[in-house]
């Protein structure tokens, strides 16, 4: 028996659910992981203009997870069409761009002008700070989010994949707010707003002095954001925080998602991505899964004869 | 004849040159290479981590080829051990201080200084760790060159001490001027001298080791034809010696810089330091740019 991992975000066949989360992704992973045997590649979040990033320090370890200030440093619109995009061509496997503004308008005419050959989606990280909504993310009420996915909507025919942030009190809302807009996919979600202080100094770990959550610590909270966003969209949802094993990839998809973001797990094992797609498939073979599409919102809520999957048996 | 493509898909800027290894060409399906790593994370087997000096360690593993293929300058990334009590989270990066090609071996001189090196100190003989590498630029040398100095401290005498053997190998005369805060420190003057090299050592104890003196011993160095290129690491001041005299004698030089780092392969962009090129500041990442940058543009 053969398992088909492939999925559809909407209109793009993935080959396997399993893809890197935007700010972990870059070309120096060529030299551990064959690109083309991911499901989907993302890149760092490109911005039109110009970006320094924040000062350091930028990361500060925690028990299993770690907080990032990076800041988004960019080299710009035209340096990604002219060096970044050609060095993905070669690859059969579908490129989605993250993209970055202060604005709707800036989202809007990035997106637009993200939209040549080679780009299979915009991936709009609407959790970064809305300069017309006194610096709060986008995609922290229903209202900018969907003012921001409609924007984008317009401005381009490209899938586009809404990412959310978690630091919000109704996701749910957000999410059924970004859908309603025309965002094809959703990506739940973003790192955690956290902060740390060092003892030793009494000054913040980061040189930012707050920044996000991230690692297997975070899966739990991202998790349910997940189930909740997919019990209330009808468009696929990607999960992203804390995925470092194929079992944390299958409680994802059980939950509702339809594909898998790994971050900071690149981070302690270069290959994590590769042992998320072999550990699915495994883990398909010996429940007897045809296809990892199955698993997708395959939660078991309702009382029933057989309360959970383990009852099945495994493949002869 | 069976044609197919045969992608690029190295074909990347930045990092080293061994990582290209196909071009976009139509070539015969017989010619084609498949994918293959150039870096990777291994289970290398513990050799010995004994105390060398009252500060310092020396761990030596048993590891694969790509491992022990790594170059003077180049660093791994190492999953640390939990030590009692402590979760070191990310992987630690650390120069290497010697390789060995038969059997394949890899060793790191390292410091107890946080949970990271704590867990390293638990590792014995027959233990295994993860390491991920070779990573980063190393450092180059030039055949044309006859005689260089280095010059380092601190985390730098471990990080130099591959470029002894490598001159020697090449017939580059070394002279190391090494620095520490007393003569025991000195944790590379052996290793170098083992390799022909002149060592000069300078301590704080004995108030040798002022950017004034250690000027003075480069400048008669440069004066005695000895010095046709400066490598250097750990410490700042000795840099802006360094890159005094390469201005005022036209000296080529590389410094190995280091940053916290998270990933080591260039994805976060935590790493970052500021050259100055030409004037202008640019931007780098030490772990995939780098650790090894023109001694010229390195900023403090």
């Amino acid at each position: 028996m053969s398992v088909d991992l492939s999925v559809k975000i909407g209109s793009l066949r993935l080959e396997n659910p399993v893809m890197p989360a935007s700010g972990t992704f870059a070309e120096g992973l060529a030299r551990v992981i064959d690109f083309d045997r991911l499901g989907a590649l993302v890149t760092k979040t490109i911005t039109r203009e110009l970006r320094a990033g924040n000062p350091l320090p930028r990361v500060v370890e925690q028990p299993d997870s770690m907080i990032n200030s990076i800041g988004i440093p960019s080299k710009g619109l035209d340096h990604f069409l002219n060096e970044t995009l050609p060095l993905y061509a070669p690859y059969t496997t579908p490129l989605v761009v993250s993209i970055s503004a202060p604005t709707v308008e800036g989202f809007a005419s990035l997106a637009s002008a993200m939209s040549v050959p080679g780009v299979a989606a915009i991936e709009a990280n609407i959790s970064c700070p809305n300069i017309e909504e006194d610096g709060k993310a986008f995609a922290m009420s229903p209202d900018s989010a969907a003012r921001v996915t409609a924007a984008l909507r317009k401005a381009t025919a490209l899938p586009i994949w809404a990412k959310l942030t978690p630091n919000t009190g109704d996701i749910a809302a957000v999410a059924r707010a970004a859908e309603d807009a025309g965002a094809d996919a959703l990506v739940v979600a973003n790192t955690i707003l956290a902060m740390a202080v060092d003892l030793k100094t009494f000054r913040p770990s980061l040189g930012n002095i707050m920044g996000g959550l991230s690692g297997p610590a975070v899966k739990p909270i991202v998790l349910r954001q997940v189930y909740q966003c997919a019990r209330a969209v009808a468009i696929p949802v990607i999960g992203c925080g804390g995925v470092s094993t194929a079992e944390d990839a299958v409680e994802f998809l059980l939950a509702g998602a339809r594909a898998v973001q790994v971050g900071t797990a690149s981070f302690i094992q270069p290959d994590a991505m590769l042992r998320v797609i072999d550990g699915l498939e495994q883990f398909c073979l010996h429940r007897d899964i045809a296809r990892v599409s199955d698993l997708c919102g395959a939660l078991l809520v309702e009382e029933s004869d057989e309360p959970d999957m383990s009852w099945t048996e495994p493949a002869q | 004849m069976q044609l197919r493509i045969v992608y690029a898909k190295l074909g990347f800027f930045g990092g080293d040159d061994s990582m290209l290894h196909e071009s976009g060409q139509q070539v015969e399906a017989e010619a084609v290479a498949p994918w293959r790593a150039t870096a990777a994370s291994e289970i290398a087997t513990v050799v010995s981590n004994r105390a060398i000096a009252s500060e310092y360690r020396r761990l030596v593993l048993s590891c694969g080829p790509i491992a022990s293929g790594a170059r003077p300058g180049q660093f791994f990334q190492l999953l640390c051990p939990q030590p009692a009590g402590e979760k070191p989270f990310l992987r630690r990066p650390m120069s290497i201080y010697a390789t060995q090609a038969d059997p394949h071996r890899i060793e790191f001189l390292y410091k107890v200084a946080g949970a990271g090196t704590r867990g390293l100190e638990t590792l014995d003989a027959g233990d295994t760790i993860d390491v991920f590498g070779p990573l980063g630029v190393g450092f180059t040398l030039d055949p044309q060159w006859r005689r260089i100095v280095v010059v380092g401290r601190g985390a730098g005498l471990a990080t130099l001490a591959p470029l002894a053997r490598a001159a020697a190998e090449m017939g580059i005369g070394v002279t190391a001027v090494l620095s520490a805060r007393r003569p025991d420190l000195l944790v590379s003057a052996d290793l170098f001298q083992a390799c022909g090299a002149d060592v000069i050592g300078v301590t704080d104890a004995e108030a040798t080791s002022g950017p004034a003196n250690v000027e003075k011993i480069l400048r008669g160095l440069i004066s005695q034809q000895r010095c046709d290129a400066f490598f250097t690491c750990g410490s700042a001041r000795l840099m802006r010696v360094q890159q005094r005299l390469a201005a005022e004698f036209a000296i080529p030089g590389q410094i190995a810089l280091e940053q916290q780092m998270a990933c080591g392969i260039g994805l976060c962009y935590c790493c970052v330091r500021d050259f100055n090129v030409d004037g202008g500041i640019v931007t780098r990442r030490v772990c995939w740019d780098g650790p090894v940058f023109d001694l010229a543009e390195a900023m403090p």
